[in-house]
């Protein structure tokens, strides 16, 4: 009977190799899922210029909604992703944008005109995918990061967590609790019950 | 949800990678038998002549089994384009009108919520609201709509579809069922021709005086081995058939796993149920690569075992109800109330 130990030993080296393998894909997984998140707001960071050169010149008397875009998005543009609370950082400057441009598709939409001519149109529908990218690339991003987080609290495989260097991963939170609709930039933009 | 969800899929890609290679298998060995039992049949038959006149170099075998692996692999390959080819499709690479630009961007939308890459886009020009998806992998995939769905539905509901077409990229449907439509169309379109050829040999074969040779059990396997070459266009259908039914299921929750809007897919398989008319650019052929049975059935529309056994796509009553479960736990999940 000496090979039923070999035998024990020779499984749980290979469940511990099996186990960090998961683990260190989960993290990778999740490190893209992230990137994927700053490859989204970019897009929307170089879309707002745009959208703001189409309306100024037919919103002069709603300065204030187009400035609070500016900033918000200039704000967001310095926002850096290092540090301990990188994430957070990144999700506070992103919420104010999405709460300014959501205002300005509001009164966008209280100016029939304005959204009779042709590109407006085409922007905000640019603009809805913009933000349900975005919107999805965080859902894609905590749904890896939770199996991930998971992974490394369970037991047994918390115990090659240490060996995997498996640091839980922070959620996006969504503190605007408007925001968790996820069409809300559609519903601004469709008539009601369309 | 997400790590059942997860395993789910781990689970159904391994099943499908597994599959597709049975199926490739299952093929190559039904054209060796095809050919090595053919070669068998005629070596007894000839077995009692004189030494040169026997069958012994067995390549009538040799040359159907190459053939039948050139198939596969060549089905394996090409299948995805020729689907494609055979609705009709065209590609959207630039879109121009306003419902091409949010198909492309309602597809991208749904590749970054899926986590996979972003698929080519067709379009069927085709009035009755479908969709499928095809390809080998999350890599090489494709996801096709009909003028009709574009027509038909609105963003959310085009976007549940879409997720839905994503849900088979993902875990892999689209690899099997690419693969066996492609190989269903080769023999189909083999057995077609041989039943023709036999049916047309036999008068000539039987005029001739056959003589002593041929003993009970020749004549035995040489009606079962043409009953397997008639046949094989049958049980190709019947192989598209259970392989597509229980995946519906599973496709419908990953979209509601990726748009987390279940009632978005709900109403457009309403909508898609209610226009009734068959998708004609749609053969038959392709049929179980669809997200509703595009030959337009009324199979679909039971359950039992008649059902079970011809119909592509499960109850569409039954898909919508499971749908409409998941949008009613989901709200007294975040505490909404029920519309």
């Amino acid at each position: 009977m000496f090979w039923l130990p070999l035998i024990l030993l020779v499984v749980v080296v290979l469940w511990v190799i099996a186990a960090y393998n998961g683990l260190v894909s989960l993290k990778n997984q999740t490190f893209n899922a992230f990137k994927q998140i700053d490859v989204q707001l970019k897009r929307r960071h170089d879309l707002i210029p745009n959208l703001v050169n189409a309306v100024k010149g037919a919103m002069d008397f709603e300065k204030g909604t187009l400035e609070a875009v500016i900033q918000a998005r200039n704000q967001a543009v310095k926002v850096n992703a290092q540090g301990a609370d990188g994430v957070k950082q990144i999700s506070q400057a992103e919420n104010q944008l999405s709460s300014a441009l959501s205002r300005l598709l509001v009164t966008v939409e209280r100016y029939p005109d304005l959204k009779a001519t042709g590109n407006i149109g085409q922007l905000q529908e640019e603009l809805t995918s913009t933000e349900n990218r975005i919107a999805f690339s965080r859902q894609l991003y905590n749904d890896t990061a939770t199996s991930y987080n998971t992974k490394q609290q369970q037991f047994p495989t918390n115990m090659v967590a240490g060996l995997a260097k498996a640091q839980p991963a922070e959620l996006w939170e969504i503190t605007d609790q408007a925001e968790r609709a996820v069409p809300q930039v559609d519903l601004s933009m469709k008539p009601p019950a369309a | 949800m997400t790590d059942t969800g997860a395993l789910n899929l781990f689970q159904q890609q391994e099943i499908n990678r597994r599959r597709t290679v049975l199926l490739i298998i299952g093929f190559v060995l039904f054209f060796a038998w095809l050919g090595f039992g053919g070669d068998w049949i005629y070596s007894l038959y000839m077995a009692d002549r004189p030494t040169p006149q026997q069958h012994t170099v067995w390549w009538f075998g040799m040359v159907l089994t190459a053939l039948g692996a050139w198939i596969a692999w060549y089905g394996y390959r090409t299948g995805a384009s020729k689907v494609l080819w055979a609705t009709g499709a065209r590609e959207v690479l630039d879109p121009q009108t306003d419902a091409e630009r949010q198909l492309v961007n309602v597809v991208e939308e749904m590749a970054i919520a899926a986590g996979v890459p972003r698929p080519r886009i067709w379009i069927v020009p085709d009035p009755d609201p479908n969709a499928f998806a095809t390809g080998t992998d999350p890599q090489h995939a494709h996801v096709a709509v009909t003028q009709g769905l574009l027509d038909t539905l609105n963003r959310d509901q085009l976007q549940a579809v879409v997720a839905h077409e994503l849900g088979h990229v993902k875990n892999l449907d689209v690899r099997l069922m690419t693969t066996l439509a492609a190989l269903v169309g080769m023999v189909a379109l083999m057995s077609n021709g041989m039943g023709r050829m036999f049916r047309g040999g036999g008068r000539v074969s039987s005029g001739g005086g056959k003589g002593k040779g041929a003993g009970a059990a020749v004549v035995v396997l040489l009606v079962l081995w043409l009953l397997s070459w008639l046949l094989a266009g049958i049980i190709a259908r019947l192989l598209a058939l259970a392989v597509s039914r229980k995946r519906e299921y599973l496709a419908d929750a990953m979209s509601a796993q990726f748009t987390r809007n279940p009632m978005a897919l709900a109403s457009a398989l309403e909508k898609i149920e209610a226009a009734d008319a068959p998708t004609t650019s749609i053969k038959s052929g392709t049929a179980h690569l669809c997200i509703a049975d595009p030959l337009g059935r009324r199979l679909t529309s039971h359950e039992g075992w008649l059902a079970d056994t011809l119909a592509t796509h499960p109850p569409m009553a039954k898909r919508i109800a499971i749908l409409k479960g998941m949008g009613y736990a989901q709200l007294k999940h975040e505490g909404g109330a029920i519309p």
